[in-house]
C-alpha cells in the first residue's frame, strides 16, 4: 500500500528514519513537503526520466576527479560531457568505461534495479553459467586451502583451469566484465 | 502500400476493448561490434542495415516482409507508417541510413537504426498484450540465430539510453479516457501512473498531444524484472486498473447526467454524418464522443471497429492515400475528411 505524506494526503516519495534522543521516528513526505523540509530532490520532467539531468547530478555528486577516471570511451570516443549533453551512450563499451558514473544513474532510472533478470542470449547464458561456476569453484578452492584439504584443492584447481580464464569468455567487447554480482 | 491496410488495427472485440484502443510491444536490441546509432558512421549504419535485412525474421514475418528504405521512400509512405505508430517521428524525419521491415499484415515493424540498431514493434487492435509478448519472444529468438546482440551480464541487453536496459521490452496500450477528462480526473490518473512508474504520452508517443482523449501508457522500468513479471504486472494488474477508472467514470457520468451524456454522443454522430468541413481536431473530438457513446450502448447503429478505423483514417497521410493523391498535395483537406467520414458512417 502506498504510504501517504505525514502532512497531506499525497503519496510520500521521501522516507527516512530519524533518531532523536535515542528514539527512532519514521518520516514520510511528499515531494512538496520534502522540499519544504529542506530535502534536495532530483528535478523531474513529467513521468519520464531525464537521463541528462540524472547524469549531471550524478557527476556533481561524485568526489573530485580521481586521476584514474577515464573520461573518453576508447572504442567510440564518447566523452562524459557528450554523454551528459545527449543522454545516450555511444557503444556497448561505454557501459564499462562509465560504469562508475552510470550505476547510480541506472538505479535511479530503473526504480532502484541494477541487475538484469530475464532472458539472456543463448551464448551469453553459457557464459554466465561458466562465470558463476568459476566463482563458485574459486570460493571452494579458497575454503579448501584454508582448511588444508590439499587433495580437494588440487582437484578444484584442475577444474578451474579447465574452464579457462575470464578473458576466454570474450563474446565481443561487451562481455568482458568478469564477475557476476 | 496495400500491405498495411488491414482491419486488425481496428479490432475492438477484446475484453477491455471499450477502453483499450490498441496494444503494442516494443523491443530494443543492438548488434555487437558496432557503435550505437548516435556514434556510428554512415557506412557502419549501412552495414547494420544489410545484416538485419539478411537475417531470419521468423514466424511474425512469415507471410512476407516489405523493406522500406527511409532514405528513398516517399513522404506519404512515411506519413502512413507514422500515423500507425509503426515508425517514430525522429525515424521518419532522419537523414542517416535507416530502413524498416514491415510484416505482411502491417502489424509488425523493425526499425533499423532508430535510437538503437533494432527497434522491433508488434501492434494489435484492442487488448492483446499476452499474445504480442509471445510473438515478440519468437521474433527475438529468430533474430538471435543470425545476429549477436550486445549483452552485459549485469545490465542485460545494452541500449543507447539506460532507460531501455535489461529486457529492452516496453509494453504499451492506447487508452481512450474521455470520461476521466470530462470529470476532470486526468490529473489523478497521471499521478497514479507516475506512482506506478509508467510513462503517459499522447497519440503518437513521446512529445505528442493527447488527441481524441487517447493516452498511451507504458512501463518505464526495463531492468530487474523478467519479461514474464513485467507482463504480469502491466497487463494483469495495471491496465485493468486504468480501464476500471475510466469505466467507473463513464458510469458516474451516465448516472449524474444521462441526458447530457446521451445528447453528447448523438450530437457527435449528427455532426460527423452531416458536416461538410472537418478539421483533424474536430474529427478527433467528435469521434471520441461517438466512441464513448458506442461503448455505453447509447449508439448502436455504428460499430466500434468503424470508429476505431476512422480515428486512423481521418489523419492526413491516410486521408491522402484513400484519395490517391500525394500527401504533400493534400496538406489538410477538411472537406475531403468530412466526405470520407460521412461515406464511412453511411456505408
Amino acid at each position: 500500500m502506498t504510504r501517504l505524506c505525514d502532512h497531506c494526503d499525497q503519496p510520500a516519495t521521501v522516507h527516512e528514519t530519524v533518531i532523536k534522543t535515542g528514539v527512532a521516528h519514521e518520516v514520510h513526505l511528499c515531494a512538496d513537503h520534502a522540499r519544504a523540509h529542506g530535502y534536495v530532490l532530483p528535478a523531474t520532467t513529467g513521468a519520464a526520466v531525464s537521463i541528462t539531468q540524472i547524469l549531471q547530478a550524478a557527476q556533481q555528486s561524485q568526489p573530485r576527479a580521481p586521476e584514474r577516471t577515464i573520461r573518453t570511451c576508447p572504442s567510440c570516443g564518447m566523452t562524459i560531457a557528450n554523454l551528459q549533453a545527449v543522454g545516450l551512450l555511444g557503444c556497448p563499451d561505454c557501459y564499462k568505461v562509465f560504469e562508475e558514473l552510470l550505476s547510480g544513474v541506472i538505479q535511479r532510472a530503473q526504480d532502484g534495479a541494477s541487475i538484469h533478470v530475464g532472458r539472456h542470449p543463448a551464448q551469453a547464458a553459457t557464459l554466465i553459467d561458466r562465470a558463476a561456476l568459476r566463482n563458485r569453484l574459486a570460493k571452494e578452492l579458497r575454503e579448501a586451502v584454508s582448511s588444508e584439504e590439499y587433495e580437494r584443492a588440487a582437484r578444484l584447481r584442475d577444474r578451474l583451469s579447465s574452464l579457462g580464464t575470464a578473458g576466454d569468455d570474450d563474446l565481443g567487447a561487451t562481455l568482458n566484465t568478469p564477475a557476476l554480482p | 502500400m496495400k500491405a498495411i491496410d488491414r482491419s486488425v488495427f481496428y479490432d475492438s472485440d477484446t475484453p477491455l476493448g471499450d477502453v483499450v484502443l490498441s496494444s503494442r510491444v516494443r523491443l530494443a536490441r543492438n548488434i555487437t561490434g558496432y557503435p550505437f546509432v548516435n556514434r556510428a558512421a554512415p557506412d557502419q549504419l549501412t552495414e547494420v542495415m544489410h545484416r538485419v535485412q539478411s537475417s531470419q525474421l521468423g514466424s511474425v514475418f512469415e507471410h512476407g516482409t516489405r523493406w522500406v528504405n527511409l532514405q528513398s521512400s516517399d513522404v506519404s509512405d512515411r506519413g502512413m507508417l507514422f500515423e500507425r505508430n509503426l515508425i517514430s517521428k525522429p525515424f521518419s524525419e532522419g537523414t542517416h541510413p535507416r530502413c524498416v521491415a514491415l510484416s505482411a499484415d502491417g502489424c509488425a515493424s523493425i526499425m533499423v537504426n532508430e535510437e538503437d540498431h533494432l527497434r522491433a514493434q508488434i501492434y494489435a487492435g484492442g487488448f492483446k498484450l499476452h499474445a504480442l509478448v509471445g510473438s515478440m519472444t519468437q521474433l527475438d529468438r529468430s533474430l538471435e540465430r543470425s545476429l549477436e546482440f550486445a549483452f552485459h551480464p549485469r545490465f542485460g541487453y545494452l541500449t543507447a539510453c539506460p532507460t531501455n536496459l535489461g529486457t529492452g521490452i516496453r509494453m504499451s496500450v492506447m487508452l481512450h479516457l474521455p470520461a476521466l477528462r470530462i470529470l476532470d480526473e486526468l490529473e489523478k490518473m497521471r499521478r497514479a501512473a507516475k506512482e506506478l512508474k509508467l510513462a503517459v504520452r499522447g497519440l503518437h508517443g513521446e512529445g505528442s498531444d493527447a488527441h481524441a482523449e487517447l493516452f498511451q501508457i507504458s512501463n518505464q522500468i526495463t531492468l530487474g524484472r523478467s519479461e514474464e513479471d513485467l507482463l504480469e504486472e502491466f497487463a494483469g494488474v495495471i491496465v485493468p486498473r486504468f480501464v476500471e477508472y475510466e469505466r467507473q467514470a463513464r458510469q458516474r457520468m451516465l448516472e449524474t447526467d444521462a441526458l447530457e451524456t446521451t445528447d453528447r454522443a448523438h450530437r457527435a454522430l449528427g455532426v460527423l454524418r452531416s458536416a461538410r468541413i472537418l478539421t483533424l481536431e474536430a474529427a478527433f473530438k467528435y469521434l471520441s464522443r461517438l466512441r464513448v457513446g458506442v461503448a455505453l450502448g447509447i449508439i448502436d447503429s455504428v460499430a466500434m471497429s468503424t470508429v476505431n478505423r476512422l480515428l486512423l483514417e481521418v489523419q492526413p497521410a491516410h486521408l491522402a492515400r484513400i484519395r490517391s493523391i500525394p500527401a504533400s498535395a493534400a496538406d489538410d483537406d477538411r472537406a475531403a475528411r468530412a466526405t470520407h467520414v460521412r461515406a464511412t458512417l453511411d456505408g
